[in-house]
């Protein structure tokens, strides 16, 4: 029996085949304007959260989430030599805000979905593959969070929680894990009828092996997805919840609760309505320039990790 | 008669369908029901039949990739023993079954590390060569599976072994640190036969191996099949659709219908003299590559009946030619037809 | 034999993200009337994009690059045929289902899970035959109207002749105007100056608003007053859906019309999808490995339906398969194509007994018969990458017998004897 005909594609001898497929992937990613629009606005926010401490030295070293004031004068001031994006009511300087909300947002952000993708990957993992009761029960509990809204049940956990950032990421980690769980089990369910989960059991291999080996590597990229898309989300979420009051303090460098000590400034005095436009509108498209770099960053992780994407 | 590789006894798979807001279980879907078979070493036996006939279930049930719901596998015990222990099941007697549970003879009932040691010894080979890989692995990894579960070789050891199995196939080193998709289909099952070769297995199981591949593409893959039968003194049972490629193959052919065998004969003697009615459409039905032939087809006419219902009696009366009131009233057995031909219909002598 | 339709020296290609596939590589192809004709082939050979190229429903990101398709049965000169390759949309758009008609491996999703087969088999006679159900409609309803009936229904009823009736009139307008562009357009077929260009440019876009308008009342007629009259339209298409479901052999027409794909078994649905295909009783049959995923029996089944229905309702069909079983079974004509290329084209009985390409041949030996003695012979290698085919004739790298000019050249396919034709260097001169 002769020699098959070389591969389809000549592989370099030198680097990884995994490697090459993720260079093959990246190199066809950058082709799309999107993409690189939303990775040059995640960088520019990278950029900030890590150049803080250089660019906005904080006042008060050991807490730097504080925002300075100048004052104590409850009128917010718009954009001066002194401040160059305006202050907030009680003279909080809102380029400090938003330099540090950055931070901010990055931690919390990336707090709750790293631990949201981690309960997610386990119990979704154990449901879509071992099926059977234990799925039942996870699922019914899933069904259960998904039947009140979620901002409602935040706040109420919230609250009971105690007011507080802490609360804010604790409350949205209870409650956002089923729409992880979900998406990896409705892959597993998939992917467990696939031939090659058949061919290492009928090898031999142990349902750990499988798991970690076969069913988690084939199925985890659409949690990632989904995890990346939801770094955004949580955002708002976080920001909604300290515009209602239930994060962090007033003066503390979070964009939400930024625009919530403005709450009596979003409307000027009559003859100038918009007099006190930068309170609203800077944290705000800070917010919404945020929430729209990681959704077109997830829109990209997407388009590489998709297998149906890929140009087989 | 040598002690048969495998024995089945009256094997049976039946899948639940269950229905309403609380599940319940309201039918069963007949996949298999009732099979006895015995397939010798050293040869290869071929399963033929269509959709819904049970076949692939059957050789997945005996590879304990699912759990029989009743009946027993032999794998590899002298007859003497296996006689003992349906004595003791057929005495019906609780210490009796007890006794023969501890034997540790039946695959049905094996686990824990039995099961694993056993599974060295059958492995099976996909149709699908796209899904019996896992995309993200290498294929020095595809191959290597069975060897590192079952903790067979050192680690070095290992590349050295898996280039030992791609070149039994007919594939190189170069092939070793690629994934599954940059290869063609052709290549594709090589690699799925190398991996069922790692553990040096007694049996193998094939699962309609060339049905996804091109013309000229299955050709080499039979040859391959043969020769590697051959070589490594393998047992196959070869599950198709395809009467000829099962002629090709095949030294013995078993028809299944519905769940059950209905007929199982050497292959010349089965292309000569079929004698289950089934069994002659079927032949008939095949399209064969030769314009002058000018055979006569049988029609059958109806569909595949559901394995959910299966008609009672015998299964193929509805769509029979022969049917008499015995057939709508007794399932036949399988009864030989002499020097082996065995087959399960009440009026075979008179057609 | 008449000529029925052909294609002459096509090229498709497609634009994928890795380069351009040259998926047909200069494919002639010619079926007469009345015949069955075989394509066969192994995956990527071209056959289905050979056949969808000459639908012209080749999906993007292929397209065709030269080549023509010739029609020859709607033609006003038969010997001349239409070149439909440069028609619009909406010409095309009348063929299909109407004249040429295809029928696809996977007849559950060639069924659209939510329309009950009824409606679905009725959509062509809607589509295509819009103008005879109207008369018959309306013809209906004057029978019903010369009989004595009561007051209200006899108004109702005379409301909805005179309401179809000018929707007759207007279809029959449209289809006058369509019709004369059509016959300014063959005239203008073959001259290729500025001056006819233009012209043909402006009628096809006139032809195609025509058509559209035509249709815009399709959308009207969704207004729920407005579909009540349309319901005694919908009466007399079910009517036709029921004999045609009979005349296929369907045993209990009703109720199969009304009932729904995902209640019927693989052969009765892949049989439903053959009535849709005939319904406007087309001249060309296109069935793109319509068994392959049948079981034996029911393949069968579908097989002999087939045949007898080229005794009554089709004239032709172009029969595409990888199953040289079926092919000796099903056609007469056959040709073998190989990675976008036809390599051999001839009778059936002729290609079994005397196969003269290699490829061809080896083929042959590769498939299992009845009668096989010795190991299958098998073609070393595998199908080659259509991004980049192997030079000159693209069977050369595998070919048992392959000469020097055999990577330079591509082989003409050249008439080696009486219908028998081959594209192989081997035969080039004429003789072997």
């Amino acid at each position: 029996m002769g020699n098959e005909i070389a591969p389809v594609r000549e592989a370099s001898p030198s680097r990884h085949p995994g490697w090459q497929e993720l260079a093959f992937s990246l190199r066809r990613l950058f082709k799309n304007p999107l993409t690189i629009i939303g990775l040059t606005i995640i960088l520019f926010f990278v950029f900030l959260a890590v150049a803080a401490p250089w660019i906005a030295p904080p006042p008060r070293p050991h807490d730097p989430y504080l925002m300075p004031h100048s004052g104590w004068d409850m009128t917010p001031s718009p954009p001066s030599v002194k401040n160059p994006l305006g202050t907030l009511p009680s003279q909080y300087d809102i380029l400090y805000g938003v330099i540090w909300g950055t931070r901010n947002a990055f931690r919390i952000g990336l707090a709750i979905v790293l631990a949201n993708l981690l309960v997610g990957l386990v119990l979704g993992a154990v449901a879509g593959y071992f099926g059977g009761l234990v799925d039942e029960i996870i699922m019914r509990v899933a069904d259960i969070f998904y039947a009140i809204p979620l901002l409602v049940i935040a706040m109420a956990l919230v609250i009971a929680l105690g007011r507080g950032l802490q609360s804010v990421v604790l409350a949205l980690i209870i409650l956002q894990w089923p729409t992880y769980t979900r998406v990896i089990r409705s892959e597993i369910l998939v992917l467990r009828n696939m031939d090659y989960i058949l061919a290492a059991r009928a090898s031999g291999s142990s349902h750990l092996r499988i798991l970690f080996r076969h069913v988690l590597p084939n199925s985890m990229f659409s949690a990632i997805i989904v995890a990346s898309m939801n770094v955004g989300v949580t955002i708002l979420i976080v920001a909604a919840l300290s515009f209602l009051g239930l994060g962090s303090d007033t003066g503390y460098a979070d964009w939400g609760a930024m625009v919530a000590t403005c709450r009596n400034f979003i409307v000027g005095p009559p003859g100038n309505r918009l007099a006190y436009w930068y309170l609203v509108f800077i944290p705000g498209f800070t917010i919404a320039l945020f929430v729209l770099g990681w959704n077109l960053l997830g829109d990209a992780v997407r388009d590489v990790f998709d297998p149906r994407m890929r140009r087989r | 008669m040598s002690d048969p590789l495998i024995d089945i006894r009256q094997l049976v798979k039946y899948y639940p369908v269950t229905g309403g807001v609380f599940r319940r279980h309201i039918a069963d879907v007949k996949a298999v029901d009732g099979v006895d078979l015995k397939i010798e070493r050293g040869e290869c036996l071929g399963l033929v039949g269509e959709s819904g006939c049970g076949k692939t279930t059957l050789g997945k049930t005996i590879l304990r990739l699912h759990d029989a719901t009743s009946g027993r596998v032999y794998f590899s015990q002298p007859a003497a023993r296996i006689e003992e222990v349906e004595k003791m099941l057929a005495s019906g007697r609780p210490e009796e079954r007890r006794k023969a549970a501890r034997q540790e003879v039946d695959v049905t009932a094996m686990n824990g590390r039995r099961l694993r040691e056993l599974r060295r010894k059958m492995q099976i080979v996909f149709q699908d060569p796209s899904n019996s890989l896992n995309p993200r692995m290498l294929i020095k990894d595809i191959v290597a599976e069975p060897l590192v579960a079952q903790r067979m070789v050192k680690s070095r050891e290992v590349e050295s072994r898996v280039l030992e199995l791609l070149g039994v196939v007919g594939m190189g080193a170069g092939h070793l640190k690629r994934y599954p998709h940059e290869f063609s289909g052709g290549q594709r099952q090589r690699i799925a036969i190398a991996r069922a070769l790692a553990t040096s297995p007694e049996f193998v199981l094939m699962d309609e191996p060339t049905s996804a591949l091109d013309v000229s593409v299955q050709a080499q893959i039979l040859n391959l099949l043969k020769r590697l039968q051959r070589d490594f003194k393998l047992t196959y049972l070869f599950v198709t659709h395809h009467l000829l490629v099962v002629k090709y193959t095949s030294d013995r052919i078993a028809v299944m219908y519905l769940g059950k065998v209905v007929e199982l004969a050497a292959t010349p003697e089965m292309f000569r003299q079929p004698l289950h009615p089934y069994t002659k459409a079927l032949l008939s039905a095949i399209p064969i590559p030769d314009p002058e032939t000018g055979r006569e087809r049988i029609i059958l006419t109806g569909d595949v009946p559901n394995p959910v219902d299966p008609p009672r009696a015998c299964r193929f009366h509805p769509r029979c030619r022969y049917a008499k009131d015995i057939c709508r009233e007794v399932e036949p057995r399988l009864e030989d037809a002499g020097q082996g031909h065995m087959v399960a219909c009440h009026r075979w002598r008179e057609i | 034999m008449e000529k029925l339709i052909e294609t002459r020296d096509l090229y498709t290609d497609f634009n994928t993200f890795e380069g351009v596939v040259k998926a047909l590589n200069g494919v002639s192809v010619v079926v007469n009337e009345g015949e069955t004709y075989g394509l066969v082939g192994e995956s990527g050979c071209g056959k289905s994009v050979n056949v969808r190229s000459m639908m012209r429903i080749v999906q993007a990101p292929g397209r065709i690059v030269s080549g023509k398709v010739v029609i020859f049965f709607r033609a006003e000169d038969r010997s001349r045929g239409i070149d439909i390759v440069e028609r619009s949309e909406a010409y095309m758009t009348s063929l299909r289902g109407d004249s040429i008609s295809m029928i696809f491996q996977e007849a559950s999703t060639s069924l659209n899970p939510v329309l009950s087969i009824g409606y679905q088999i009725g959509e062509s006679f809607h589509f295509h035959r819009l103008t005879q159900m109207l008369q018959e409609t309306i013809a209906d309803l004057d029978g019903e109207l010369s009989r004595p009936t009561w007051i209200l229904p006899r108004g109702w009823k005379r409301l909805q002749k005179s309401l179809l009736a000018r929707e007759l009139r207007v279809l029959t307008h449209y289809k006058d105007r369509i019709d004369r562009i059509d016959h300014e357009l063959y005239g203008l077929e073959d001259k290729s100056d500025g001056a006819a260009a233009d012209r043909r440019h402006l009628l096809n876009r006139r032809r195609d608003r025509l058509q559209k308008e035509s249709t815009v009342a399709e959308i009207f007629k969704r207004v729920p007053l407005v579909r009540s009259y349309q319901r005694r339209v919908e009466r007399t298409v079910r009517r036709h859906v029921v004999e045609l479901l009979r005349s296929l052999g369907v045993p209990n027409p009703e109720r199969i019309a009304a009932s729904y794909p995902h209640e019927l078994s693989g052969g009765m649905q892949q049989r439903i999808v053959i009535a849709i295909a005939l319904a406007c009783h087309p001249v060309l049959l296109i069935a793109d490995e319509p068994t392959s995923n049948l079981d034996v029996t029911i393949q069968a089944q579908i097989i002999d339906l087939i045949k007898q229905l080229k005794k009554t309702a089709i004239s032709s069909v172009l029969f595409i398969t990888h199953d040289l079983g079926l092919v000796a079974e099903v056609c007469d004509r056959t040709s073998v194509m190989y990675a976008g290329d036809i390599s051999e084209t001839a009778t059936v009985k002729e290609l079994f007994r005397n196969p003269l390409h290699p490829y061809s041949q080896g083929l042959l030996r590769s498939v299992p018969k009845v009668e096989q003695t010795g190991e299958l012979a098998t073609i070393p290698g595998g199908v080659p990458n259509l991004i980049a085919p192997p030079s000159g004739c693209r069977f050369h790298p595998r070919c048992p017998h392959r000469m020097a000019v055999c990577s330079e050249r591509k082989p003409n396919l050249l008439e080696h004897s009486a219908g028998h034709w081959v594209a192989c260097h081997l035969y080039s001169e004429g003789t072997r």
